[in-house]
């Protein structure tokens, strides 16, 4: 994740806590979805960032996962999620989050 | 799994897949509140 | 009738000015023994040259060829490869640096003597400066290239371990006139003139700089000052060093759609009959070098993200040449809002429908072609084959093609990244000239470009932005 994006993130959550804070994503690639949620659960892999060091322990879910989509308004879903549902793999970048989340 | 209602969210969208704003908007519709929007682009 | 009838695609090959591009100069700042990381992965010019995806660019080889080639492509060197394509040249960095020299006007770039023998010859064997131009040029001694960087008021410019030059900053208080911002403006305006240089050669005076009426520029860059640091105007700029005096020019700026914004205006201008001859132009981006080195040092790879590349192009009233089709634009409105199918049907399904096509009767989609061996390391996926599902599952969605036809979609209809990330270049745009190839020799008749622009990164609204014209050949209608 770039380092502006996890500066802003590192202020949001100083502020507001960690408390009831997940993390929704939309990439359509697994290294990207896997990138974006090792950052958020346990700070920057490559150590370059404001999060470098710092476990945030947010947990990361996809946009499209079952579970989410299920809790979204059918209509939102038609007009914002049918197409890139059907333009990705869901389940292969869906893949990395349920290890991450695992362990 | 997990229940969207009262979650606060950081909604980080990707410019070809779901953005920003449509991951703002659908959890939204189940109940969450955002903390933080982005739509990340890699080029 | 606003017809294409010619294009060049240029590449500078710059690996001392990677470290100079925003990724590395932000994280050499912090850490300044990067240096010798970046530099233990950087490439030779035969290496560059002969990368695969470098001679899809210049029109050596066809992007559909980079199929057929083993990944990963960096260790696939093409045996021919030119350093003059079909469609323009691959320079090596002595040769842009002497051509830096040539454009620098406010005389802030010191080469020396060595350097600019070297890069002048060489640049007048391929026809693009004149002996007049190279005698023109006065070298420096070391001692004022060190001395400036000394100082502080320049910024030491490489060949390969040798300081050979420097570029100086504009001014002692203005962020927008830094060595480092200077640098990043004038790389582009060298490889925009470049670009404008070898479409001339192309066009072997049948039109030259005096035939131009006018030059559309879309790149990059900001060209400004502490009062306004984005004055633009780079259009003007290459013109003059690129010979043309009767005509002016303006910048056309919508992130990384700007180029293809600037063709579609130029066709409207000419098809309306304002101008008869428009150039469009494009340098290429400093900031984007090495964006992704991290991951390229990583997984052991060249960084290959160590070329800048340019695109002029020839917008002419009638002749022999595809014409690019105004009653079909894609535009991305404000009210489009920013649902990937509104997104798409407003660039795809809204010019097929205007045109009485279907999905499958456009020959070839350009769309963001960057090159995938530079982005999959970085956990960025494969952003032309991302576009090209999504425009595949829309066509799935609305029965154009079947549900299981995606991947033949993107077979047929589609090709692999080739492109170097230099932004607006890779946004289709790179592929104008492959088109008017292909259409030339009958391979296409029709063909999409589609371009986004990422409007949300500059803070001033949330919103994404595309746009989208139909290159169809002479005489064609749906």
């Amino acid at each position: 994740m770039d380092l502006e994006g996890q500066g802003r993130i590192k202020q949001a959550v100083e502020r507001a806590g960690t408390d009831n804070v997940v993390a929704i994503l939309g990439a359509n690639s697994p290294a990207a979805v896997e990138m974006t949620a090792l950052t958020l659960k346990s700070g920057d892999p490559s150590y370059a960032g404001p999060l470098a060091g710092i476990e945030l322990g947010i947990p990361s879910f996809h946009i499209l996962e079952a579970a989410i989509t299920e809790q979204i308004d059918p209509a939102l879903y038609e007009r914002e999620l049918a197409l890139p549902a059907l333009a990705m793999d869901v389940d292969e970048v869906v893949k990395p989050l349920l290890t991450i989340r695992e362990n | 799994m997990i229940d969207l209602k009262g979650k606060r969210v950081l909604a980080i969208g990707e410019r070809d897949g779901v953005n920003g704003a449509a991951i703002e908007a659908c959890v939204r519709s189940a109940g969450a509140e955002i903390l933080y929007v982005e739509t990340q682009c890699f080029v | 009738m606003a017809v294409i009838t010619a294009t060049a695609n240029v590449l500078a090959h710059t690996p001392g000015l990677v470290r100079y591009g925003s990724k590395p100069v932000r994280d050499l700042g912090r850490d300044p023994g990067l240096v010798d990381t970046i530099g233990r992965h950087l490439r030779t010019y035969e290496d560059a040259l002969a990368y695969p995806p470098t001679q899809a660019y210049v029109g050596g080889i066809e992007p559909e060829q980079l199929r057929s080639l083993p990944r990963p492509w960096f260790t696939a060197r093409l045996p021919d490869a030119q350093a003059l394509g079909p469609f323009g040249d691959v320079l090596s960095e002595h040769e842009f640096l002497g051509l830096l020299k040539r454009c620098d006007r406010a005389r802030l770039v010191q080469i020396d003597e060595e350097t600019l023998d070297g890069a002048s010859r060489a640049l007048a064997e391929r026809g693009l400066v004149t002996s007049v131009e190279r005698d023109a040029l006065t070298p420096s001694d070391s001692r004022s290239i060190d001395d400036a960087v000394k100082r502080g008021e320049a910024i030491p410019l490489w060949l390969g371990s040798r300081v050979v030059g420097s570029i100086a900053r504009g001014h002692e208080e203005d962020d927008s006139l830094t060595a480092n911002v200077l640098l990043e403006n004038l790389a582009a305006k060298t490889t925009g003139v470049l670009a404008l240089r070898r479409l001339f050669r192309m066009l072997d005076g049948r039109v030259g700089p005096s035939d131009v009426d006018f030059v559309l520029a879309g790149s990059e860059e900001a060209v400004g000052d502490r009062y306004q640091r984005g004055g633009g105007a780079m259009a003007k700029a290459i013109a003059e060093d690129a010979g043309i005096t009767r005509a002016t020019g303006v910048d056309v700026k919508a992130f990384c759609a700007s180029t293809l914004y600037a063709v579609f205006n130029a066709a409207a201008l000419v098809e309306s009959g304002v101008f008869a001859r428009v150039v469009v132009v494009a340098g290429g981006s400093l900031a984007k070098l090495g964006m992704k080195y991290r991951a390229h040092v990583a997984a052991s790879m060249p960084i290959v993200e160590d070329v800048l590349a340019g695109i002029a192009i020839l917008v002419e009233r009638d002749g022999a040449g595809p014409r690019i089709r105004l009653d079909t634009l894609g535009l991305h409105s404000v009210a489009t809002g920013s649902s990937q199918q509104a997104v798409l049907e407003a660039l795809v399904m809204g010019p097929l429908g205007k045109a009485g096509c279907r999905l499958t009767d456009v020959d070839r989609y350009a769309t963001e072609m960057h090159n995938p061996e530079v982005t999959e390391p970085a956990g960025s996926g494969d952003v032309p084959t991302g576009n090209y599902r999504l425009i595949a599952a829309l066509g799935a969605m609305r029965g154009d093609i079947p549900r299981d036809g995606v991947k033949d979609f993107i077979a047929r209809h589609g090709m692999p990244g080739y492109a170097p990330t230099q932004g607006h270049i890779a946004s289709a745009v790179c592929y104008v000239a492959h088109a008017c190839r292909a259409m030339a020799e009958g391979r296409m008749r029709r063909v999409l470009f589609m371009a986004k622009g990422s409007l949300f990164l500059g803070r001033m609204t949330e919103m994404a932005d595309g746009v989208s014209f139909m290159l169809e050949s002479g005489g064609q209608r749906s």
